[in-house]
């Protein structure tokens, strides 16, 4: 472990990390798509979780770990109950365009 | 004892107000008029017992109930002082009292609000007991702002009238600017000697020599001032005439014999306070002396038959005014009893005729009632005869009294006085014979209707009849009952001697001889000419200023009310709406912020989630910027 982190160094999984929450960022921003939309968010998620992981072996400190384990559990969580949401949102308007969400507005 | 029988006289009034004003409806109109007139008997009753006592012992009663305001030093306590003066004035308080609610029951019995107007009449002798009764200034001033509420009341107790209406508001008024200069009066004279009650206020003024000259010369100028509010004089005598829309028995009980006389009351009980400012003394002499002159004018030339009255009355309480202006308090208080008789008398003969007449006032549409009304039309004619001063009745005696007091001190004030006098006996005549003699120049249903009144109201004509013939036996000069009586209250009548010398006699020559050309100048207009007072736009020349009353009332008009007005819309129409606009703007501005930001929420997510990022890149650079 201390090697792997020794070979390549804790500012390259920063910026791993950064770059794979700007992609879900942007996807989000982006994509009107809300499967995709909905994926953009899980990367952002899992970049937050990788530099959780790092972090944690920086710091020989279990903690970071268990909190990972604790955000991936939501994580799954949220999305049986987002794609539950979407699958609900396609019956009733046939596609899954979030701009077609407007209407959800009183 | 004492006590009990002090809070029976105090409260058998409160008690009959309280009755009529809860039950009054239920009870019936004679049954509410009888408990009202019976509870100012029963008070009467007391006064008499009590006057009986100390005319024997000539020692005050003094009656501590609790303390009622303790700060320090300064102790006010809630009691009473039955003594020479305040009986006097309980005498006739509770006795006209009686005799006008007895009046009232059959004058007041059309009237659907019967009950309500014998509460008022019963809460406002309560209130003159008060005022009369308390031991110091405080418990006078409650008393003090109770008739005037309830001269307020009366006056507007045709209220659906709303002239009525506003001649109560104008009595209010005008007496709140009075009564201001009674409380500034009080105020000073507590701060002064740190006492507000008669007896220590008169040992500490009498003992203690240092106190301060100025301020005691304004406590007394003020508390003039309090007693000009509610005594109408100059300048601030013009809602007593204006109180006449009250109903007759109102104006002669409260416009004439009781209320009206609480200024004299409450100076001659101070009369220790006035003795020492000689220059507010003065003062004193020459309003009462002016204004029993301006308001004489003015009656000459009145058509309304209460209206004269009402002049006359602010004309007699100049002379009284007078009187106290120049120290002599006994011959104010000697005329005040005698002028109670007689105004009270005339008052209530007048609501005779008016009743007769069905509400007339005017007259000019009267003439002739002296066939149809011969009790109203003698007992009327002798309260004439002794306010114009003719000898053997009562007002000759006080009149003369005051003349010869004038004339000892201030010839010029003599003279006023004499003219007013003169003027007094002129239009009392012109009121009597425009309303008595001559034919009836009303219309012929009320000619038909002409009776005299029921005995209820006949009977206490008499009685003031009576009393309006031999009230001046009281005080006949040389051997004065009346003088000995009060030499407790005024120390200084055991030391006054009472000679009748050449020039008194020539004074009361004059005096009566000026009655009488006053007399016989109305006979030689009403009687042998036969004139009739013209109609009110033909009125010209100097008539007509006194007819409008010197434009007093416009004068004020133009002075007070208008500028006030002014500065009333001003406040209206520029400060408030300069306000009201500054926080209408403020929500405004909320609104349209708000309804500007309500647009951002378009319900598209694609831009939330832009700005959501947005903002978290703003928190981030921050975070790090901060760093």
């Amino acid at each position: 472990m201390n090697n792997i982190l020794n070979q390549i160094g804790i500012e390259n999984y920063i910026f791993l990390s950064v770059i794979l929450f700007c992609i879900g960022v942007f996807g989000v921003l982006y994509r009107r798509n809300a499967i995709i939309v909905f994926m953009s968010i899980e990367i952002m998620l899992n970049a937050v979780n990788l530099l959780f992981v790092a972090f944690s072996t920086y710091h020989q400190d279990a903690q970071g770990q268990v909190f990972v384990f604790f955000s991936m559990a939501v994580a799954a969580a949220e999305v049986a109950v987002g794609l539950a949401i979407l699958v609900s949102i396609f019956r009733n308007l046939g596609s899954i365009t979030i701009d077609n969400l407007k209407n959800l507005k009183g | 004892m004492d006590t009990n029988l002090a809070l029976v006289l105090l409260f058998a009034p409160f008690l009959g107000f309280l009755i009529n004003v809860f039950f009054g409806k239920t009870l019936g109109k004679s049954l509410s008029g009888i408990i009202g007139t019976l509870s100012v008997v029963v008070s009467f009753a007391v006064t008499i017992y009590f006057f009986l006592q100390i005319n024997q012992t000539k020692q005050p009663i003094n009656i501590d109930l609790f303390d009622w305001i303790q700060i320090s030093n300064f102790k006010v306590s809630f009691g009473f002082l039955l003594d020479q003066l305040s009986l006097l004035w309980l005498l006739f308080v509770t006795g006209i009292g009686s005799l006008i609610h007895l009046y009232s029951i059959s004058y007041m019995h059309d009237d659907e609000k019967m009950h309500t107007f014998f509460a008022y009449l019963n809460l406002f002798v309560f209130f003159m007991i008060t005022l009369v009764i308390g031991s110091n200034l405080l418990v006078m001033f409650i008393g003090w702002e109770g008739v005037g509420l309830c001269s307020y009341l009366l006056i507007g107790f045709w209220y659906k009238n709303q002239e009525y209406n506003d001649a109560a508001k104008k009595a209010f008024i005008m007496n709140r600017i009075g009564d201001l200069g009674l409380l500034v009066g009080i105020f000073i004279l507590g701060s002064l000697f740190s006492t507000i009650d008669f007896t220590t206020l008169k040992t500490a003024i009498t003992t203690a020599p240092d106190y301060n000259d100025f301020w005691f010369a304004i406590a007394a100028l003020a508390l003039f001032i309090g007693a000009c509010g509610k005594s109408a004089q100059i300048p601030l005598y013009t809602w007593l005439p204006d109180a006449m829309a009250g109903p007759t028995p109102v104006s002669a009980l409260i416009h004439a014999a009781t209320m009206v006389t609480a200024g004299i009351f409450m100076i001659t009980r101070l009369n220790f306070v006035f003795d020492l400012v000689p220059s507010v003394q003065s003062i004193i002499a020459i309003v009462g002396a002016v204004t029993a002159l301006v308001a004489a004018t003015i009656g000459l030339v009145q058509n309304d038959i209460k209206k004269v009255l009402a002049y006359s009355t602010v004309s007699q309480l100049g002379l009284m005014f007078l009187a106290l202006g120049l120290g002599a308090y006994e011959v104010a208080v000697f005329h005040v009893i005698t002028h109670a008789f007689f105004k009270a008398c005339l008052f209530l003969g007048s609501g005779s005729v008016i009743h007769a007449l069905h509400g007339e006032q005017d007259m000019r549409k009267m003439g002739g009632l002296k066939k149809a009304m011969p009790i109203t039309f003698i007992t009327m004619l002798i309260a004439s005869l002794a306010i114009s001063g003719v000898p053997l009745f009562s007002g000759f005696f006080s009149k003369d009294e005051i003349l010869l007091v004038a004339f000892h001190h201030n010839i010029p004030l003599w003279v006023v006085a004499s003219v007013a006098s003169i003027m007094t006996a002129f239009y009392m005549f012109r009121l009597m014979f425009l309303t008595f003699f001559q034919e009836f120049r009303g219309t012929e249903e009320q000619k038909h209707h002409l009776h005299e009144s029921p005995s209820l109201i006949t009977f206490p004509l008499i009685v003031l009849a009576i009393l309006a013939t031999i009230g001046g036996l009281i005080s006949l000069p040389g051997h004065s009952w009346l003088n000995e009586y009060l030499t407790p209250i005024l120390p200084k009548l055991a030391s006054a001697e009472h000679h009748l010398g050449s020039t008194e006699y020539m004074l009361m020559a004059i005096a009566v001889v000026g009655g009488l050309v006053g007399i016989g100048l109305a006979y030689a207009k009403y009687i042998k000419q036969n004139t009739v007072p013209t109609e009110d736009s033909e009125i010209t020349g100097f008539s007509k200023v006194l007819y409008n009353k010197y434009y007093v009332d416009e004068i004020y008009d133009a002075i007070f009310v208008k500028p006030i007005n002014v500065l009333s819309l001003f406040f209206r129409d520029t400060i408030e709406t300069a306000l009201s606009s500054l926080v209408f703007g403020l929500g405004k501005v909320t609104n349209e912020i708000s309804f500007q930001g309500k647009k951002i929420q378009n319900g598209s997510i694609g831009l939330y989630l832009l700005v959501f990022v947005l903002g978290l890149c703003a928190i981030v650079s921050y975070l790090f910027l901060a760093q």
